[in-house]
């Protein structure tokens, strides 16, 4: 998911303070930024919606390398308002993070030196234009399975963050798999454009839940909290469920032989990712993470002297609006 | 040159400025210097892209020879586009980018609402509109350079280098031409002879409170408005505009 490996644990404080919290939880209220929250409870909100936000922000990268490109004006459009609409889920996710007490600009430094993640999906390149399409369709689907949860999550600021973002991502869905559309009924090259976008993503997309339940990392303590509110592999099926019909549709062809639909259980039998390439691309070696964090890097270092400007800005003409009081 | 030919040429010197501008500021996104200024970019780029694709459309109307927005947009070559050079030149460092959206943004007001008056009656709608849109612009890079102007010591010295590198490039806004003439005499624009005079007033009162020199005797570049000379520039621009246009013909996205 956008937040994938979130480990978290009990905290030790009060046993009672911890219990009052638990109660609060369980009745379905929301915790809000001036509360009392166990330690562990903001450290891990603080993890996972700072790895939510970077997500957003580095995802803008993998898209944005078609703007300039796109195939039509309307397209080019949609794309951009898209890409936009991400960068604003950065924001206000940013936000959220601050209410727990980080600033953005820790967040951001914790981001470029390493040690704070972003989804592994964001370390993908696009290739053509029909990845514009496959990651709406597949990433942006993917996200939405855990993000509509999420909406029902304990933490105030967090919750309604992704009740704003889940309306945009579901149209984000739709113009990529109307992106998607659009080129399967079109002509020979387009299609196999499509199909190898397919290709390449289909697994990405899977790894995007996270491993195993079985090889999981401990989240019974962030599920008790309402962090996490679904196991990995409870929305991976969903996903697959969801997503296999959508490419029959498209007469596409999903890059897994065991794929099958079990009349039993009501969901299809498929193939796991390979996790070692999963923890390949999560420790950095993933096919675009040197690209991806370089120019993160680079945004962020060459845009010091507008930063600086702007506040030494502001800071004068706060003097002069003092002075004249 | 008739009416029609000129009209045309018009209607596509708005469009490709608000086109080939759209697609530099595009190139920012995902790299801007903070999170609310890669919005603003990609916000600003959007708009411009909104505005191309009205202008065009104008355009391809009037030309009547069955051409698309997406036609004139995707399967022009260089010396078919009348966008100004100012447009088209790199982005350079944030300060160059905006500095050069600032002295776009300045001229584009001034020419918007004299459009917004037009007799052609779809202009003066697309004016309308499109005004509103421009003078948000307007005020956003307008503060922008101030700030930055009367920032620290580096980011002075950046926007002065950002002016300087960008000046050049402003007489070309202002040239007239026959088509001009012709779509003036029509009223599709009442072209009022101070157009310099109030944008001088803008751009040198905004640059003094952002600590700037105009530059003393300023050369000027031209060439792009009227498609004789634009600079290399624009032919790397189009071949990623126009790559999937040119590289599969006829299909549809």
């Amino acid at each position: 998911m956008y937040a994938q490996m979130i480990a978290s644990q009990a905290s030790d404080e009060d046993p009672k303070r911890l219990a009052a919290f638990q109660k609060r939880i369980d009745a379905g209220e929301k915790i809000e930024p001036k509360d009392w929250m166990p330690s562990e409870y903001r450290k891990t909100l603080i993890r996972q919606i700072g790895q939510h936000a970077h997500s957003e922000i580095v995802g803008q990268l993998p898209e944005g390398n078609w703007i300039t490109r796109a195939p039509t004006l309307e397209r080019k459009a949609i794309l951009l308002a898209k890409v936009q609409d991400e960068a604003g889920h950065g924001l206000y996710l940013y936000c959220a993070a601050e209410t727990l007490g980080i600033s953005r600009d820790q967040l951001t430094e914790m981001l470029l030196d390493g040690r704070m993640k972003y989804s592994s999906i964001f370390n993908y390149p696009t290739l053509t234009w029909a990845d514009i399409g496959a990651i709406g369709w597949l990433v942006d689907g993917a996200a939405i399975m855990n993000q509509v949860p999420l909406q029902r999550t304990s933490f105030g600021p967090y919750a309604r963050a992704m009740i704003r973002i889940c309306k945009e991502e579901s149209f984000h869905q739709r113009q990529g798999f109307d992106i998607m559309m659009k080129m399967c009924n079109g002509s020979k090259e387009q299609k196999t454009m499509a199909q190898n976008a397919l290709d390449r993503f289909w697994y990405p997309s899977l790894m995007m839940f996270g491993p195993s339940d079985s090889d999981s990392i401990h989240s019974e303590q962030s599920m008790a909290w309402k962090i996490k509110m679904n196991s990995n592999d409870e929305l991976r099926q969903k996903f697959v469920d969801q997503t296999v019909p959508q490419a029959n549709l498209l007469r596409l062809t999903v890059p897994d032989p065991n794929l099958k639909w079990k009349d039993k259980r009501k969901g299809y039998d498929f193939t796991m990712p390979d996790w070692d390439e999963f923890l390949a691309v999560i420790n950095g070696n993933g096919p675009c993470n040197a690209d991806r964090l370089s120019a993160r890097k680079k945004a962020w270092t060459e845009g010091q002297w507008v930063r600086d400007g702007l506040q030494a800005h502001a800071k004068k003409n706060a003097n002069i609006m003092i002075a004249a009081e | 040159m008739d009416y029609q030919s000129a009209y045309f040429e018009f209607l596509c010197r708005l469009g490709d400025n608000a086109l080939i501008l759209g697609h530099r500021i595009s190139e920012w996104c995902g790299h801007g210097p903070t999170l609310e200024e890669d919005i603003a970019l990609a916000n600003i780029a959007l708009d411009l892209i909104g505005e191309a694709t009205v202008w065009l459309e104008l355009a391809a109307g009037v030309e009547n020879k069955r051409r698309t927005a997406n036609d004139l947009a995707m399967l022009r070559d260089a010396w078919e586009f009348r966008n100004v050079l100012l447009v088209e030149q790199p982005n350079g460092d944030f300060g160059q980018t905006i500095m050069r959206q600032y002295l776009f943004d300045a001229w584009h007001v001034l020419v918007l609402t004299a459009l917004a008056e037009s007799r052609e009656l779809p202009v003066a709608a697309a004016a309308a509109k499109i005004k509103k849109e421009a003078q948000y612009h307007l005020l956003r890079s307008r503060n922008t350079v101030i700030g930055l102007g009367d920032g620290t010591p580096e980011s002075h010295r950046r926007m002065q280098a950002a002016l300087d590198w960008s000046y050049p490039y402003v007489g070309e806004l202002f040239e007239r031409d026959e088509i001009d003439h012709t779509v003036e005499q029509k009223g599709v624009v009442n072209q009022s002879a101070n157009l310099w005079d109030h944008y001088y007033e803008e751009i040198s009162s905004t640059l003094q409170r952002a600590t700037l020199q105009i530059p003393a005797a300023p050369h000027s570049h031209s060439g792009g408005k009227n498609g004789q000379q634009h600079s290399e520039h624009l032919g790397h621009i189009l071949t990623q505009l126009q790559w999937l246009q040119r590289a599969y013909p006829g299909a549809q996205w």
